[in-house]
């Protein structure tokens, strides 16, 4: 679509969209949001960009194949289920690291439910966006 | 115990994910893929062993306590399915090695068909519906690309009717399930299993029952819902309608005999009834529609209709002795039809063609592939001593047994039209000689094309043997299989014990 | 509420079986998504319709205080919507695909992958049907 309002409000239009998609992502640790929710929104606003810019300018503003994104989700979420099985656990269940914490203070959080939800972020983005990008070079 | 539950479904993606990343690095894909069958084999052996020696064993996801987390189980019919899969993964990777061309890997082929098992191995393993449905979607994805990959006309035509007609059987199922939770409360299927005996209302539950069967049905190409199969399993290379042929209906038979055996069994007689309707005319009509095909694999591709029926009428039956047949005909089965196979895939290779009138004078030019045809073609067909007569004796005996002469009748009728259908492939692609005298007719193919070819063959013709000659311990195996399906009390209390 | 939202799953089912009659893949493919549609809401509806709050767990509490909306219904929902998604695609593109591959969208002419042995040709009546995509 050749449209000159699209091309320029996109510019900032897909900033902004990334940035507020990397926001969703760690706000639904604990409220809603989450890795499915973030990854929709940092999609559209590619797909926004795609549509104002076309497909190759898309893709070679994404740089990597978006197939090989969401394959790489994948393997982080495994990875993140996978960890409770060295921790003796059933798999899934959620690993927890307290950076710097003490008795009753918690610290930094960091557990493998965050990186799960970094793999799901990345494996919607991806698919979403082949999915996009190959329905746009067809038609 | 949780991970040998979780590898043989995390070791496919895993390796989905490896080979799709190196699909651009030469053969580095394609080798990979065949070490991920080799250790998905592996621990599928690991956990037959395990649950051979410690009874059912399950494993709660996430640590959340059944029914309220996603459960995994392995019973010996659980198990034994994933080793089966594994074993026609195997033999079809290392098929692929020399069938599938640069352009499909490129388009990532090997990717797909890991995702393909994991999905097939998930829906084994899973102890809870909605969980089946997603291993359904993953498997039918994973189909619906293999299908139309590399998008050959023939491909797209088949891929239409295939994409359409499975469509709605997930719908029926997605439906099915949401009705059954809003009469239960719950969709972890041991706690089906006494739940579904509490509703009031009896009649929604058959209802819903009968829901089912339908969705189910369609995914395992029974009698008035087959359609698609038969449109589709001749377009794609044989590397992929090998592994649909062996595995892709019979995750529809598994799930019929698990949701028939363990949640609605309330009123046997209503609906076993109609599965057994359902059964006799499945087996005549798709040997029938076998006998008007003129073309290898959709002779073949009608003869799994027919040997579906075989499945459904253990089920259907719900004997013992019919459910120990329907476990034994679904392992013979599986190897059998993969392997038919991948037998036509040579020999279109070496004739040129698939129609049995262009092609001839294999037995001439191999008579090893003659051989190797003839081991799973007439154990499909039921001869003494190959486990497919094992197999049919097993449900013909339990039919006889229970009174039921018809069904007997049809049974043994559909074992001779087979007959039929193997003789006439035999006679006109192996005995009659090549139209083309002029000596170019059967191609010779290269020495290591030939052994990837041929290898997984033998090996799938071998393990017939094995079935048929030492039927015994398989038949033990069987026999301890069926009897958890009919009495799931220990499937039941593994669940509700596990963490 | 149930019965009016039991109406609604009726009549989506009706129009897409309408829809899915039709010889055009295309509204084969529309009537499939309103049935899927009509699936999930199903889900939705045998989930029981409850005002309640939603299911959040306050800081510090082990359990919600009040009486809360089921959320798995719409677990479920979310991820059939999600395949759902992902299949509708799919088929979609496919359907495009054998469009300009074939030339038809009408399913008695794809005949390619079983032809008739009975010497007759399929007329291809799809540009005199409405609904031809074009």
């Amino acid at each position: 679509m050749n449209s000159l309002i699209l091309n320029a409000a996109t510019r900032i239009l897909v900033a902004l969209m990334l940035l507020f998609s990397v926001f969703m992502l760690l706000r639904g640790h604990n409220e809603p949001g989450g890795g499915f929710i973030g990854g929709l929104v940092a999609a559209i606003g590619l797909t926004l960009y795609a549509i104002g810019h076309g497909t190759r300018e898309a893709r070679r503003a994404l740089r990597a194949d978006p197939r090989a994104i969401a394959m790489v989700g994948l393997a982080l979420a495994i990875l993140a289920a996978a960890l409770a099985v060295i921790g003796g656990d059933s798999f899934f269940t959620g690993q927890w690291l307290f950076i710097g914490g003490s008795e009753g203070e918690k610290g930094l959080p960091i557990s493998s439910v965050l990186l799960f939800d970094i793999g799901v972020y990345l494996v919607v983005i991806g698919a979403v966006l082949a999915i996009v990008f190959a329905l746009e070079d067809e038609v | 115990m949780s991970w040998l539950l979780v590898a043989p479904i995390m070791l496919p993606i895993s390796f989905a994910i490896l080979v799709f990343l190196v699909r651009e690095k030469g053969g580095w894909g394609r080798w990979l893929s065949v070490v991920g069958c080799v250790l998905h084999l592996a621990v599928s052996v690991a956990l037959l062993v395990e649950v051979w020696n410690q009874g059912v064993i399950a494993s709660q996801m996430g640590g959340w306590p059944a029914p309220f987390g996603i459960t995994l189980v392995a019973d010996l019919f659980s198990a034994v399915m994933v080793l089966i899969a594994a074993i026609t993964g195997l033999a079809v990777s290392v098929y692929a090695l020399a069938d599938i061309d640069r352009r499909r890997e490129l388009l990532g082929y090997h990717a797909l068909f890991q995702c393909l098992l994991a999905g097939v191995c998930g829906a084994f393993l899973t102890g809870d519906l909605f969980n089946l449905y997603v291993w359904f979607e993953v498997m039918v994805i994973a189909s619906f690309g293999l299908l139309v990959l590399g998008g050959d006309k023939e491909q797209l035509d088949g891929g239409v009717k295939y994409v359409t007609l499975n469509l709605i059987s997930t719908v029926l199922f997605l439906a099915a399930i949401g009705m059954l939770y809003g009469v239960t409360g719950t969709l972890n299927m041991a706690d089906l299993h006494t739940a579904v005996g509490e509703v009031e209302n009896q009649g929604v539950v058959v209802m819903i029952a009968v829901l089912f069967m339908i969705a189910f049905g369609i995914k395992s190409a029974v009698f008035p819902l087959f359609f698609w199969l038969p449109a589709a399993y001749h377009t794609p290379p044989v590397a992929v309608s090998a592994v649909f042929a062996g595995l892709l209906t019979k995750v529809g038979v598994y799930a019929l005999i698990r949701v028939f055996t363990l949640i609605f069994t309330q009123d046997v007689d209503y609906t076993h009834s109609i599965l057994l309707v359902v059964a006799a005319f499945t087996m005549l009509t798709g040997v029938l529609g076998a006998a008007a095909q003129t073309e290898f694999r959709k002779i073949l591709s009608f003869h799994i209709i027919s040997q579906i029926g075989y499945m459904v009428l253990g089920l259907a039956l719900y004997t013992p002795l019919a459910l120990i047949g329907a476990v034994f005909y679904l392992v013979h089965h599986i190897v059998v039809k993969a392997n038919l196979f991948l037998v036509s895939g040579v020999a279109r290779r070496m004739t040129g063609t698939e129609s049995l009138a262009g092609s001839g004078g294999l037995y001439a030019a191999s008579p090893l592939l003659a051989v190797l045809f003839f081991i799973p073609a007439f154990s499909l067909a039921g001869f003494p001593p190959l486990s497919g007569f094992w197999a049919k004796y097993l449900l013909v005996k339990a039919s006889l047994d229970i009174g039921d002469y018809v069904i007997a009748a049809i049974a043994l009728i559909t074992g001779i039209l087979t007959v039929f259908s193997m003789t006439k492939i035999w006679a006109a692609v192996f005995w009659k000689p090549h139209p083309e005298t002029n000596g170019s007719g059967v191609v010779r193919l290269p020495r290591q094309e030939w052994l990837s070819l041929v290898l997984p063959i033998g090996f799938l013709a071998s393990l017939t043997l094995i079935i048929g000659f030492f039927p015994e311990p398989f038949y033990v195996f069987a026999e301890r299989a069926a009897g958890q399906l009919l009495d799931p009390s220990a499937y039941v209390a593994a669940v509700a014990g596990a963490d | 509420m149930e019965v009016a939202l039991a109406l609604i799953v009726g009549l989506l089912v009706a129009c897409s079986i309408y829809l899915m009659l039709s010889r055009n893949v295309l509204r084969f493919i529309f009537g499939l998504v309103l049935l899927s549609n009509s699936a999930n809401l199903t889900i939705f509806t045998a989930g029981r319709l409850t005002r309640a709050e939603p299911p959040l767990i306050p800081t510090g509490m082990p359990a919600p205080p009040e009486l809360v909306a089921n959320a798995l219904p719409q677990a479920l929902i979310l991820t059939a919507i999600v395949i759902g998604f992902g299949l509708f695609a799919f088929s979609l593109s496919l359907v495009f695909r054998t469009y300009r591959e074939l030339g038809t969208l009408n399913s008695d002419a794809m005949r390619l992958a079983e032809p008739r042995t009975d010497g007759k040709d399929v007329v291809d009546d799809s540009k005199t049907q409405r609904g031809e995509a074009s």
